[in-house]
């Protein structure tokens, strides 16, 4: 049976899914949320300008029909907070990394909303991005073998994220940068609760190369490596683990007029590709990304139904 | 184009004493984007006949990775008449990757 993730039960994730439902309805689909009220759906006080509302509603009560309208039709939708998305082995399915567990699927939609942390405005992130800063610790650790690198987040995902560093990397130091220290920290690791103010380079580097954080307190913290993790692993940080491509501007999901990722099989719809940030839009993109999976599926199962 | 697997033994006559530019690939098979980097990499090299394009597995070459200070893969690095002209970290689309060799 042909399997698909829904990242994001937002208007994009559920519209995804009840087009995928309908389109192949023996399809295996779970359509993943962090919980209700997670999105920013809820965050819209009364929506009135969307088709079908005779008075209008909120945002949390559009969004608590959506997924009780996928319900009954059958999806199923599981809490769970995504941390990494990757090809299999094989190179013809994928493993979405949770919270709970990893999950394989055929397809994969990401419909997870747009980023909304705001950008750090640390000087000199761009310049040591891919020497030194990293968003990706399983792409990145290898070259950080015994080496100090710190994790720069409060939540799961930098908790995450430092699991991933602590078997490779020397000494592993956790950033929260202003936030208080989570639970379930590993006793090793160190941790510094101030805000980061400066990253300093190595001298006479080329290209240049992290040596240190500066902390508020004026405080140097050498190190070779710091792996961005704040928030949520949204839909850049999604994409990037896995090998999408981003817009121009790095702040979306590069798709064609399908919602067709560079990689086969992975779609992505709603806020997460940018432009109009409404439900209508959501909608609608969620539906074609629904579309062209159905399509996908259809044609990857062709060959293999002759075997 | 010109597909070649660059080692610590071959470097210097593959891309220090190479004629034409040279398009290194630093890459790993553990690394998603590395893998769709690489058919993007081929699709543009192939409009360039002068091109030859060096494969290095980090994994492998672990002391190449080290000389060209290559910290996040898939890392690019354009050499010509010998010297590093230009280098790319992370995966990019065609036109990026084009604009990136005409450096």
């Amino acid at each position: 049976m042909a399997s698909a993730i829904i990242i994001g039960a937002g208007p994009a994730g559920i519209s995804a899914g009840l087009y995928l439902h309908r389109g192949l309805p023996a399809t295996d689909i779970r359509i993943l949320t962090k919980g209700a009220g997670t999105g920013s759906l809820a965050q819209a006080g009364l929506i009135e300008n969307y088709y079908g509302l005779e008075a209008p509603i909120s945002g949390a009560e559009l969004e608590r029909r959506g997924r009780a309208g996928a319900e009954r039709l059958g999806l199923t939708i599981a809490e769970r907070e995504v941390f990494g998305l990757r090809l299999n082995d094989k190179v013809d399915g994928f493993l979405v990394e949770t919270d709970k567990d990893t999950m394989e699927a055929d397809v994969v939609i990401m419909a997870t909303g747009a980023a909304r942390e705001k950008p750090l405005g640390l000087p000199g992130l761009e310049e040591l991005t891919g020497h030194g800063i990293s968003y990706c610790a399983i792409c990145d650790a290898f070259f950080y073998r015994g080496k100090p690198v710190g994790v720069l987040g409060a939540g799961d995902y930098a908790l995450h994220e430092l699991g991933v560093l602590l078997p490779i990397a020397g000494e592993v130091s956790l950033f929260t940068n202003g936030a208080p220290a989570p639970a379930g920290v590993p006793t090793s690791v160190t941790v510094y609760t101030e805000p980061l103010q400066a990253l300093t380079p190595a001298p006479d580097t080329t290209p240049h190369r992290l040596a240190a954080v500066e902390l508020t307190s004026g405080q140097t913290v050498p190190l070779a490596g710091l792996f961005i993790a704040l928030g949520t692993a949204g839909s850049t940080i999604l994409a990037r683990k896995a090998g999408a491509l981003l817009t121009d501007d790095g702040r979306s999901v590069r798709v064609d007029e399908h919602m067709a990722t560079n990689i086969p099989g992975l779609f992505a719809a709603g806020d997460s590709i940018g432009g109009l940030l409404q439900v209508a839009k959501a909608v609608y993109e969620g539906a074609e990304a629904g579309l062209a999976a159905v399509r996908y599926l259809r044609q990857k199962s062709r060959p293999q139904s002759s075997t | 184009m010109n597909n070649v697997t660059i080692t610590k033994d071959n470097f210097s006559a593959e891309v220090l004493q190479a004629q034409g530019p040279v398009l290194l690939d630093f890459w790993a098979d553990w690394c998603g984007p590395c893998r769709m980097l690489s058919p993007i990499i081929d699709q543009v090299a192939a409009q360039h006949a002068e091109l030859k394009v060096g494969r290095i597995n980090v994994d492998e070459q672990p002391e190449l990775a080290q000389q060209f200070n290559v910290m996040s893969i898939p890392t690019l690095v354009l050499f010509r008449g010998g010297k590093p002209v230009n280098q790319s970290v992370g995966l990019i689309p065609p036109e990026q990757l084009e604009s990136f060799i005409a450096q």
